[in-house]
């Protein structure tokens, strides 16, 4: 059977919290399907037998498995499945950019209309009523007895990492995480917001049920600083995971950039999501609030800052990009929900100057508008300034999204870790592992910032090698 | 990782204390210079504060602090016995020590305690170290005791005259400057203006000197970018970058109203508790 044969049904709608409500509020946008919608939903599925969306996913989840189940309304089995290679469903559901993955390969998105595999993956995963944490995370009946000379160490807390730990306390080993920050998520609590990932629902009970299987997390504690790698060794880990992510936010490199109220999107993400900013002075961390607000870059962290503006209440919020929206990388679902928030998209503009007033207080950008030059050697049409045609836009809070280097905190303290010519870790392809004997890395400190999904992968295959090693699996 | 308050002194009565804390994990690496980070509720914020005292053999830190809004008025609130939330370091890049001669450290108000550890590490090194302290009164002058137990000289000035030199630190500085060529390096800690001014003084001696920047923090560990300075025309990272430059590069203009770029919502913070407080005590 093929799709362009029969004329397909359509998609079934995500329920969203209306704009007009939303964009007041950091309640989740999407509400999730209901058990009917996920049903129908999953009876679109061709089950193909040789199915594409399967290659376009990172970690290979059974995707047609999972779907016949739910289309028999089998929540418990397709649980089960999708755990057998995707430790945090709940999240990716939510965050993947599944039009580019799974969504994208899928083969009846020829007609634009790609089973929604994102929604069904989120419906399972919050439909599953586990029963305690051993369900949760190792999709198995019993709880494994936990060695404890099987110590490893992950250092960092994100979604690298918490696969590593979920997959190696499913498989016995006694497992701590170490974290610089004092919650525990990584990018998961610190930057993509509440009204997209819900903390306390999706990423409170996953760490909580890693904690049931004896994983323990030791926050306040950041490697080459409180400990180095080589402590860890002589403590008895016998292997150390690295997944410490990107970190470093990049800057513009224009003048007026310090300017009182020009902020890095992870200052801004970090203050209002791990310091509740938004409840001010209810919570202690402040943030301003900001009046006119721009936002730079094109990706999910600037869809991210500037849906937060305009939560905390903006008159307006324009995001400055320089090429046009359709390059933008961020989800598509985000940049919607963005415009259907009253978002300005401001494209084909490049800012090139922040001013002041005499106390250094943000006032103004200057902006260049940018046009699309000749097709480059890649095809790709890259954008150039329009000369002459500058332009300044009032702004009071300006959030910087164009991406981070390095941090170096770990790196600088770590020599013996070889890094590559952009300045993330080296590892091998196949394991994992880094220069250093039984150390992985894994997750945005390798690829640079990237997704959920790609850093899960990266643990998991961290974790397996780790796994052979103990002689506890193949 | 209890973090305990073991000790707790009041230096200057409801306004500078200081606390001795069970920390063995950062007793165990913290070298002068660094800072920790903490949080004293759930509800708090994270603030910095210099490691002034590190005692490895009984695992404790020593930190001191001044009471200016609402988190360190929290801080100010706890007692012995009690453990602060979250402490997080040893943070930010140690003083770079080297054998070479004479050592200026100066230090000015709350900045002083700070200095002292920095003080100790040149000390320890072999060097011969001069401090240089000030404050607007005698009674505000913190740390003299701990400072004359290793330091062969200690230089005391206060504005009202009340105690050693009547004027600034800056002037005895210079003073000594002036008459001593063997002073290899001057490091100062203290409030943004008297930094300045200590790198201003010291230009024309061409004497290399080392400030420890207070800029605002979130983080601590290099992921935000709250805490950038401009030094040398190039934006840095105070907590990873730093906490110590070159004082003859830093854009100290730059850096004050930085400082005050929470002012209206610190004050709102602040009166936010203290309303609470009345509210509760009703
Ligand atoms: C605002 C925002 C929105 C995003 N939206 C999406 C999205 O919609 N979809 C998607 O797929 N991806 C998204 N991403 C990217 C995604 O979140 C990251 O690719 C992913 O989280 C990387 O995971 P990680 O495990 O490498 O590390 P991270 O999640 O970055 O976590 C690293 C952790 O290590 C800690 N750490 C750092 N240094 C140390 C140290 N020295 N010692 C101890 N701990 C340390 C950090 O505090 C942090 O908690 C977004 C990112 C941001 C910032
Ligand atoms: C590396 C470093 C070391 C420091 N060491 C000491 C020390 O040893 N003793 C000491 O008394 N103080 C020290 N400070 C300053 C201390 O962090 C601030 O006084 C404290 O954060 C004030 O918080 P608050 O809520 O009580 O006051 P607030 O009312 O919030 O602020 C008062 C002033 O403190 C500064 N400040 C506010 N929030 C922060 C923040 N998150 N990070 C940094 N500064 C902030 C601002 O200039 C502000 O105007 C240090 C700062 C840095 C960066
Ligand atoms: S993990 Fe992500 S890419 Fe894979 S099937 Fe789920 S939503 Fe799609
Ligand atoms: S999700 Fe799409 S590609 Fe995958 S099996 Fe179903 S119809 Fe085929
Ligand atoms: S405090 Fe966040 S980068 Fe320095």
């Amino acid at each position: 059977m093929t799709a362009s044969k029969k004329t397909i049904a359509k998609r079934v709608p995500m329920p969203n919290q209306p704009p007009d409500v939303r964009r007041n509020n950091f309640d989740e946008v999407a509400l999730g399907y209901t058990k009917e919608m996920a049903m129908e939903e999953a009876k679109r599925c061709l089950q193909c037998k040789k199915p594409k969306c399967v290659k376009g996913c990172p970690v290979e989840v059974p995707i047609p498995d999972f779907i016949a189940h739910l289309a028999k309304g089998d929540v418990e089995k397709a649980y089960a499945v999708i755990k057998s290679t995707n430790s945090l469903p709940a999240v990716c559901g939510r965050v993947c950019p599944q039009e580019i993955q799974c969504e994208g390969a899928c083969i009846l998105n020829a007609k634009e209309q790609p089973v929604a595999i994102g929604r069904l993956e989120r419906f399972t995963a919050d439909e599953y009523m586990h029963m305690d944490a051993c369900d949760l995370i190792t999709a198995k009946p019993e709880c494994p007895y936990i060695d404890q000379d099987r110590k490893v160490a992950c250092i960092g807390s994100g979604p690298s990492s918490l696969t590593v730990a979920g997959y190696l306390a499913a498989r016995g080993c006694k497992v701590t995480v170490f974290e610089a920050l004092h919650e525990v998520g990584g990018v998961l609590v610190y930057g993509i917001p509440e009204f997209r990932l819900p903390k306390e629902k999706i990423v409170a009970k996953e760490v909580g049920a890693l904690k049931e299987l004896e994983v323990e997390f030791v926050t306040n504690y950041v490697g080459g600083k409180t400990f180095n790698i080589e402590d860890l060794f002589e403590q008895g880990y016998k292997a150390v995971f690295v997944g410490v992510g990107a970190g470093l936010p990049k800057f513009l490199r224009i003048p007026g950039e310090n300017f009182n109220g020009v902020f890095s999107a992870n200052e801004y993400l970090t203050r209002v999501n791990l310091g509740r900013a938004y409840e001010f002075p209810n919570y202690d961390t402040p943030i301003i609030k900001g009046r006119k607000v721009t936002v730079y870059g094109g990706g999910n962290v600037a869809m991210d800052a500037a849906r937060t503006a305009q939560r905390l209440g903006a008159e307006s919020v324009h995001i400055v990009y320089r090429r046009t929206a359709d390059a933008m990388p961020a989800r598509h679902e985000e940049i919607e929900h963005a415009v259907e928030e009253g978002i300005h998209l401001e494209v084909l503009s490049n800012p090139i100057e922040f001013r002041g007033d005499e106390r250094g207080n943000l006032t103004s950008v200057l902006l260049q508008r940018m046009e699309l030059g000749e097709p480059d050697a890649s095809g790709r049409r890259s954008p150039k300034p329009v000369e002459g045609d500058v332009y300044e836009l009032e702004t009071d809070l300006a959030v910087i999204a164009v991406g981070t280097n390095p941090n170096p905190v770990l790196l600088e303290n770590e020599p013996g870790l070889k890094l590559n010519k952009w300045g993330y870790i080296e590892v091998d392809e196949a394991t994992g592992e880094t220069s250093i004997p039984n150390v992985y890395a894994g997750g945005d400190i390798v690829t640079g910032a990237a997704t959920v999904i790609l850093a899960m992968g990266a643990g998991r295959r961290a974790a397996k090698e780790i796994a052979h090693r103990f002689g506890i699996e193949d | 990782m209890a973090n305990t308050i073991l000790k707790k002194e009041q230096l200057i009565p409801g306004q500078t204390s200081k606390l001795v804390i069970d920390a063995p994990h950062i007793a165990a690496k913290a070298q002068p210079g660094n800072f920790i980070i903490l949080r004293v509720n759930e509800k708090g914020e994270r603030i910095p504060l210099t490691i002034a005292d590190t005692d490895r053999e009984n695992g404790t830190i020593t930190i001191v602090y001044l009471v200016l809004g609402k988190s360190t008025a929290l801080l100010e609130e706890l007692n012995e016995g009690d453990d602060i939330l979250d402490l997080c370091g040893p943070l930010g890049k140690a003083t770079h020590i080297q054998k070479g001669g004479t050592v200026i450290c100066v230090g000015g108000g709350t900045g002083i305690a700070a200095m002292h550890h920095i003080a100790k590490g040149h000390h320890m090194a072999g060097n011969h170290v001069v401090a240089v302290i000030g404050a607007r009164n005698k009674d505000l002058l913190l740390f003299e005791k701990e400072l004359k137990s290793f330091c062969p000289e200690v230089l005391i000035s206060t504005d009202d005259g009340s105690y050693g030199h009547k004027g600034l630190v800056t002037e005895l500085l210079k003073d000594r400057l002036e008459k001593d060529k063997s002073v290899v390096e001057v490091v100062a800690v203290g409030p943004v203006p008297m930094m300045a001014a200590v790198s201003k003084t010291t230009e024309p001696f061409g004497v290399p000197t080392t400030v420890s920047l207070n800029s605002i923090m979130v983080d601590g560990v290099g992921m935000c970018g709250a805490c950038r300075v401009t030094v040398g025309g190039q934006t840095k990272f105070a907590c990873v970058d730093g906490p110590e430059f070159d004082g003859h590069k830093v854009d100290f203009q730059e850096l004050r109203q930085r400082l005050a770029a929470f002012s209206p919502m610190e004050k709102e913070s602040y009166d936010h508790h203290c309303r609470c407080k009345c509210n509760d005590s009703k």
